[in-house]
Formats: C-alpha cells, structure tokens, sequence
C-alpha cells in the first residue's frame, strides 16, 4: 500500500473527528439540562483528543504539526464527510448526528484494531475504549428520549430523516478504497456500513424510530474530496481566528 | 467562579425572621457552630440561616453557569490543540460546579428548576464579572487566570463555612479551580512574554478587567452593614475586603513579575501597615451593573433562556415518565 493511500484514510478520520468535536463543542454551556452539557462536552474534548492522535500519526509520516494542520487548512483541504460540518441545530440533530456518527466510528475503530500497522492499530484499539461509552451514551439517550413522549419522538423521527443521507456520506469510497482493503488495513466502507445499519436498526427499532428503506435514501459525497457545504468554511475561519492574529506567535 | 458580591437581605427582613425562632433551639444550633460542627440539611436550622445560604448558593451557581459563556465562547477560537482541548475541559467544569452547586442549594428546599427560572426573569443574581465582555482571546485568559484565582481566595474561606453540603461542593469545587489558574497562568505568561502583538493584547485585556476585578469581591466592608450574624453563623467567613486584600497580595506581584501594568497609579502596597492601597473602585458603577445596566446582562440571560427555551423538550421527556412521583432532593 502506498504512503499516499495510508494518509489519506488517516486524513478523513482525523478530520471527521476534529470537526464533529468542535461542532459539538458548541453545545457547552446552553446545553438542554447541565448533565448533558457535561456529558456532550466531555465527548467533545474526546473527539478533539482523538483527531489529535491521527494528526500526530500524519506527523510521524511526514506531514506538518498538528497545529498547522489543523489550524492553517482552507476548507477545500479538509477531508472530513459533510455530515459532521452541518451545524448543531437543535438538541435533537445533535443527538441523532451522534448516534449515527459514534456507532459508525466504533465499528471503524474495531476493524482498525487489528490492522497490520502497528501503531495505527494501536491508536484504534485505545480510541474504541472511548467510543463504546459515547455509543452507550447516544444509545440510552435515543432510547428515553423517543419513548417519551410524542414531541420528543417527533423530533427525533425528523432528525433522523434528515440526517441519513448525510450520514451515508460517511461511507464515501476513497480512490484508494480497493488498495487499502487489499493490503489488509481493514474491511473497506462498504463493510462498516453494512454493519452500521444493523447495528444502528436494533436500537432504533428498540426507541420506535423508523428507518426508511435504503434504496430510497441518496448519499452525500463529496466530503471526502474536499468538496463542502456552505458551513465549513466560517468553521475554519473560527476555529483559526486566533492562531491567524499572529501565525509566528507561540500562544 | 465565584466572588464576594453577594446580595444578602437587608437588616429589616433578617431581624423579622429571626424574631420567631426559638431561643433555646437557636442557641443550641450557634453553639454547635461554635464549636466547629457542619449543619446538615435535617438538622434544625433557622429560617434566615436557610434563606441567605440557599441565597449565596444559588447566586455561586449561577455565576458557574454564567461565567461558563464568556469564556466558552471562546473554546470554538482557541488557538491551536493545547489550548482548545484545556478550555473544553475547563469551561466543562464550571458547568460541572453549577450542578454541585444547584445540588447543595436543593438539600435546602429550592429546587433547581426554580432558581434557574430566577436567573432568567433576573430576579437573582450572579458574579457582576461576568457582566463584561471578553473583547479578545486574552480576555479570556485573564478570566482563567485572574478571575479564578480570585474565586478561589472566595471560596477557599467559604469552604470553612458551617453548611456541610456547601463546604464539601467548594472542596471539590476548589480542587478543579486550581488547575484552571494554573492553564490561565500559562496563557498569560505566554502572551505577555510573547510577540508585540500578544504582549498588547494582554495589556488591553489587563486594563479592561482591572476595575471588575476590583469589584468582584463586593462592596469595600465600611459600607455593607448587615453581615454579622452571617459571619457569627460562618455564612460569610471572610470580609469583602479581606478578599480582596488577600488576593492583591498574592497576584499584583505576579501581575507586575510579566512586565503588565496595572491601571491604578494609587496601586502600592504600605509597607508600615502591611495593606494594599488602591484608589476607591466605582461603587456606583458595580451598582448599576448588579442592577442589570451592565455592557451584557442583557446579553448573557438571553443565551441562558433561549438555552432554557430550546432544551424545554428535553426536560419534558425526562420527566414525562415521573409525573407523580415525589421530589427527592439530592444528596449533598
């Protein structure tokens, strides 16, 4: 496998990872009750950590700090999938992007556990542990929520009409898709996602959400080619604000 | 993040609620104070006890939870991973302190449902700090910094108290403040050993936040009058001003140690008395801006009720299943 393949995978997930944890950043402090502001903050932070564990593994394969990297990019730079750059909207979207994204990115990590590069695999088996309680999270949460009350239910139900397409998007093939899963790295995107919608049925059907059938949903790609909607840009604006007042500046 | 500005009764109210109480009963509950006893949420109390300690908690957790926006407006902004991963984490603990507070407050009757409904219809309090806006990046370090250290010269005197759920919050409360002034203490010194630029945008942050800062720990003590049962009760454990002269003491060196000004020409400490000198802070100004004329009263209870308004769903949900059920208050 190519040197160029590897960064690539390694770009997308660390790029997923930073943008949903800033996006979900944005919840601290005017977050529905206090318990879960904590709750969606400390996730957050996690998922800030861990974009921070890939970029350090691009580092060691050549490419720039983590700072730079993170904080210099334009939009079209980052790989990231158009699902994790929507904004919060209301509780209801953030919750169900959460679900959706975290039980995706469990089974991503599981696979990448027992990928033959080290320190790759390594990296995923620590990140799963972290995982498995933001999924256990999402999971209680979709569960009390939508069995409720109708209100609640109602708004989960919408939520999650509107973010399938985005979420398949996710699973957007890259050009090296075939040369990854030859050398063994993992099964592929087609894999996690066969197995995120098994995954993700038996909950819903648990909290009384219904999935539409998938042969009507389109995916949204593009993301993964640099390709964005109209909200990443004044993100990364935001999130550089500072670090551009003095790029040579120690802050 | 908490100061000394607290709003407490006025002698009138305190004397007609204490006038009812029984004597022996009233005499037993100060002796255990005096001897050193925490008061816990069955214990017999009076009514005035009571109501200025769930007055004072609550006014400290709002003031976590208010104070969490200033700053976490900034978590979005911070400049490179350090510093965006410790702001998270920081400004999660505040909120965190907001819960062990609102929780404390509960044990003594209020639920946490009503006190925030007081803060957002302003009919109680939080830190006057929090009223001013955090222009630059180094706005907020001064916060972390400055702010924090200043709650917890507060807090620390607060935490000998006599009310044990409120002691055992700020123990918990203190230990997390300190690490959130030792990252503020980094930033500053980053940006006050840094580039022109940085160095300037510390002094401007430094000169906007001085005043407050003298305000945060509440009127001079010459001019508030009615705390002293509080203190014979350790409601009030330290003196307004000996905050503040406890906190000059410990942070103007390190302040001056940066090569920062401080924008108090009067500002010397007198070596024959041991104080701190300073020209009188703008008592009319802190009094306005309690009052809710500040640069961004308006502002901040706005985010705090659309906060309330937008998660209003989710809050039904939860308590959908319950109806009915008794309140139990937490344990503190």
């Amino acid at each position: 496998m190519t040197e160029e393949a590897l960064k690539d995978l390694l770009y997308k997930i660390a790029d997923d990872l930073l943008i949903l944890g800033h996006r979900n950043s944005e919840w601290t402090g005017v977050g529905p009750l206090l318990e879960e502001d904590i709750a969606f903050s400390s996730m957050a932070q996690d998922k800030v950590g861990q974009s921070l564990a890939f970029y350090n593994l691009l580092h060691e394969l050549g490419e720039q700090d983590p700072d730079t990297v993170a904080f210099t990019r334009n939009a079209d730079q980052f790989h990231n999938s158009q699902f994790v750059e929507l904004p919060i909207g209301e509780y209801d979207f953030s919750l169900i992007r959460h679900f959706l994204f975290d039980h995706a990115d469990y089974i991503r990590f599981s696979m990448l556990a027992d990928c033959p590069i080290e320190e790759l695999a390594q990296v995923a088996r620590k990140l799963k542990g972290e995982i498995k309680y933001h999924v256990m999270h999402a999971n209680t949460w979709i569960k009390q929520l939508a069995t409720a009350n109708e209100e609640a239910h109602d708004r989960l139900q919408k939520s999650l009409d509107e973010a399938l397409p985005y979420a398949l998007g996710v699973f957007e093939p890259s050009k090296f898709e075939k040369e990854i899963i030859d050398a063994g790295v993992y099964p592929g995107e087609k894999a996690i996602e066969e197995q995120w919608k098994e995954n993700i049925a038996i909950v819903l059907e648990q909290a009384g959400l219904k999935l539409p059938d998938w042969n009507t949903i389109k995916p949204v790609y593009g993301g993964r080619d640099g390709k964005h909607t109209e909200h990443l840009q004044p993100l990364v604006e935001e999130m550089s604000e500072v670090f551009r007042v003095d790029p040579s500046a120690d802050w | 993040m908490y100061g000394g500005g607290q709003v407490f009764e006025s002698s009138s109210v305190n004397n007609e609620l204490l006038k009812d109480e029984d004597p022996q009963k009233l005499a037993e509950f100060e002796a255990r104070i005096e001897r050193g006893e925490k008061i816990e949420p069955n214990d017999w109390m009076p009514k005035l006890y009571r109501k200025q300690l769930i007055r004072m908690i609550e006014q400290h957790g709002h003031s976590e939870i208010i104070g969490a926006l200033p700053e976490g407006t900034w978590i979005t902004r911070a400049p490179g991973f350090k510093r965006k991963l410790a702001l998270m984490a920081k400004v999660q603990d505040e909120v965190g302190h907001a819960q062990l507070l609102y929780g404390a407050a509960e044990t003594l009757g209020k639920s946490r449902e009503q006190m925030i409904e007081d803060l957002i219809t302003g009919k109680s309090k939080y830190s006057n700090i929090f009223n001013y806006p955090t222009f630059t990046w180094a706005d907020s370090c001064f916060i972390s910094w400055l702010v924090d250290a200043g709650a917890i010269v507060n807090q620390l005197a607060n935490a000998r108290g006599s009310y044990g759920p409120y002691c055992r919050a700020l123990d918990r409360i203190c230990a997390e403040e300190s690490f959130h002034l030792k990252y503020g203490h980094h930033c500053v010194i980053h940006l006050a050993t840094g580039t022109p630029k940085q160095r300037e945008m510390m002094q401007e942050a430094v000169d906007r936040w001085w005043p407050p800062m003298m305000h945060f720990f509440g009127p001079s003590d010459k001019m508030s009058t009615h705390t002293q049962i509080l203190t014979k009760w350790k409601v009030k454990m330290a003196t307004n001003d000996e905050c503040r002269q406890q906190f000059l003491d410990m942070y103007v060196p390190k302040i001056w140690e940066l090569g920062l000004t401080i924008p108090d020409e009067n500002l010397k400490k007198n070596s024959e008395t041991g104080e701190w000198e300073f020209t009188e802070p703008d008592w009319e100004e802190f009094k306005r801006v309690i009052n809710g004329d500040g640069p961004c009263n308006k502002e901040r209870l706005a985010v705090r009720r659309t906060a309330e308004e937008r998660g209003a769903w989710v809050r039904r949900a939860l308590t959908a299943k319950t109806k009915g059920e008794e309140y139990v208050a937490p344990l503190a």
